[in-house]
């Protein structure tokens, strides 16, 4: 539809190379036929974004095969049973070798771009890919565990992308940044959207700040989105200085909880540029909820609410209920904290053996949240992060939040640890900014001063870095085993 | 002809063709500009619309029956303006988004 419409426009943008959206459409039947020619049974993609990607995800699509995106950085010990569970699939990968496949499954990526590479002889691509056929397989990052085999069927997909884009809704000058990993929910939302919209994508291989404010002002790019350790880094890169790209019409970020000092900063430096936070799940086939443009605009000219709100993941996209429960499952009063429960046709919530959505249709996001009177939605964090002391619940989020504002502060993490008088007591981990130092008494009373006695950490100790993962996500499991090691 | 979630539907006469999102709740005429659509694939005579009239059928509009609760996106545009057991199908209005992705 897209390639028909839009035909000779550039749909993929990837260092000097491009492909139009006509040629992106006729790749990828080449390769869907080819895949089928194998003998199939997924797509495979081992690799960071280039233009081998979007051929991949579509080719899967048109020989309705799953698309099994890896993550490239796994180390080799994780990776050989995700490469095992997906034996009969091809293996699409970045370089020549991926260990464990199967050497006559083994296609580099490269090849997806060569013309030579096809069908024996004549395969028909399937007229009907059923709704209900599953069309991604992605691995969590399972900060809490081992990672999850989430399954999105095309319904799923279709639902989110048919109900939050306007086809062709993006002029022609329009082109969007995209730095999030192939195996991201974010880049595949990402790639589907765009390509819907019929905005050009720009690829960047690896973020750097300094790159990545290039290719923005260098490629006109209007729509770019960003995990926080990303802004972080282009934040710190400009050093109070404007970001100087007046193209950019709207920067979203998301992937993981967005500190406040840098959200502040990067509104600062990139004035003109509406602001979007979205909050979603791999499970949730991407953004279910937004805060947009005209509530950051609030909160930076000083609305007290709406600064408040800056705090929140904004309200949920039409179409997606929300409910807030407590450990029983009783569904809680707006403003009362509690365990976030998410429905809508969008929202998947099932794994490869099990479906964690209930018969109601409600699926268990496992975040804790609550929902202030006007509907924004504000996440607090993992269930499973949050700290237990003496009974009271507290939410890590808010004390690494008060902690990332001490100006000798760069990263915090607070983490439970075990306590014999109080179940859990607060421990924090903070990196200090270079050249910079904090004693453990300092920092003690700055907690104290804007924290109630009860969520001051007891014990604070300093490291060089953090754990985090790729998207910025903190590995709490990981900080806790450093303290009690 | 049972119209299903994800099947691909054409007019015979004109360049419209449809994907469907969502299903009627029973059997329904399908027609464009007054002709039964058919399965994308099968034989198109195309001769067109004797009485094209309005902007026809557009691409990546969705068309939404509120009584049968059909819906199908618009994959091919052409001159011919859906309707279901007679009734004309508006345009289900898009939800304006600010970008998030």
């Amino acid at each position: 539809m897209a390639s028909s419409t839009l035909d000779d426009r550039a749909a993929i943008v990837f260092g000097d190379r491009q492909m139009s959206f006509a040629e992106l459409d006729a790749a990828a039947r080449r390769c869907a036929a080819a895949f089928l020619d194998m003998g199939a049974t997924g797509v495979v993609y081992f690799g960071a974004n280039d233009l081998a990607f979007p051929v991949a995800v579509f080719a899967a699509a048109f020989a309705d095969l799953p698309f099994i995106p890896l993550n490239y950085r796994l180390g080799e010990e994780q990776l050989a049973p995700l490469v095992e569970a997906n034996r009969g699939a091809v293996m699409v990968s970045e370089g020549t070798d991926l260990p464990g496949a199967d050497p006559a499954m083994l296609v580099p990526r490269e090849r997806l771009l060569d013309p030579t590479f096809r069908a024996r002889g004549e395969v028909d691509l399937p007229p009907f890919v059923d709704p209900e056929e599953v069309a991604i397989v992605l691995y969590t990052s399972g900060t809490s565990g081992t990672p999850k085999a989430a399954l999105l069927r095309h319904r799923h997909l279709t639902s989110y992308i048919i109900g939050t884009v306007e086809f062709a809704g993006a002029a022609e000058e329009q082109a969007a940044l995209v730095t999030v990993p192939p195996y991201h929910i974010a880049g595949l939302a990402n790639l589907l959207s765009n390509i819907y919209a019929g905005r050009r994508i720009v690829y960047l291989e690896t973020f750097d700040a300094p790159n990545w404010l290039d290719a923005v002002r260098r490629h006109g790019v209007t729509q770019a989105m960003v995990v926080p350790t990303m802004l972080a880094r282009v934040v710190h890169h400009l050093d109070g200085a404007p970001a100087d790209t007046p193209s950019l019409r709207t920067l979203s970020y998301g992937g993981a909880r967005m500190p406040l000092p840098v959200l502040e900063a990067a509104l600062e430096a990139f004035e003109g540029t509406g602001f979007v936070n979205a909050y979603g799940l791999t499970e949730t086939s991407s953004t279910i909820a937004l805060l947009g443009p005209e509530d950051h605009d609030a909160a930076f000219a000083g609305d007290e609410v709406a600064r408040v709100r800056l705090g929140s993941v904004g309200k949920v996209l039409p179409g997606i209920e929300v409910e807030v429960r407590d450990e029983d499952g009783t569904i809680l009063p707006v403003g009362e904290p509690g365990l976030v429960f998410l429905r809508g046709e969008q929202v998947s919530g099932e794994y490869q053996g099990g479906n964690a959505v209930d018969d109601a249709g409600w699926f268990p996001t496992k975040d804790r949240g609550w929902i202030d009177p006007d509907g924004y939605l504000f996440i607090e964090g993992r269930a499973d992060d949050t700290i237990i002391r003496g009974g009271e619940n507290i939410a890590p989020a808010e004390i690494e939040d008060v902690l990332r504002r001490h100006p000798a502060i760069v990263d915090a993490a607070v983490v439970g640890v075990p306590d014999e008088e109080w179940g859990q007591q607060i421990a924090a981990v903070v990196v200090l900014g270079a050249g910079r130092t904090a004693s453990v008494d300092e920092l003690h009373d700055y907690c104290q001063e804007h924290l109630r006695g009860s969520k001051t950490p007891y014990r604070i100790e300093f490291r060089d870095e953090l754990p985090h993962t790729p998207t910025g996500k903190l590995l709490r499991r990981e900080v806790l085993a450093d303290l009690l090691r | 002809m049972e119209i299903k979630a994800g099947s691909r539907l054409a007019c015979p006469e004109c360049s419209v063709e449809l994907v469907v999102v969502r299903p009627p709740s029973s059997a329904v005429a399908l027609t464009c500009g007054g002709v039964a659509v058919v399965e994308a694939g099968a034989d198109r005579p195309a001769g067109g619309h004797a009485d094209a009239a309005g902007e026809g059928t557009l691409v990546g509009k969705r068309y939404a029956d509120e009584d049968s609760g059909l819906e199908v996106l618009c994959a091919k545009p052409g001159p011919g303006a859906l309707a279901v057991d007679g009734r004309e199908v508006p345009v289900k209005g898009a939800k304006p988004l600010p970008s998030s992705d």
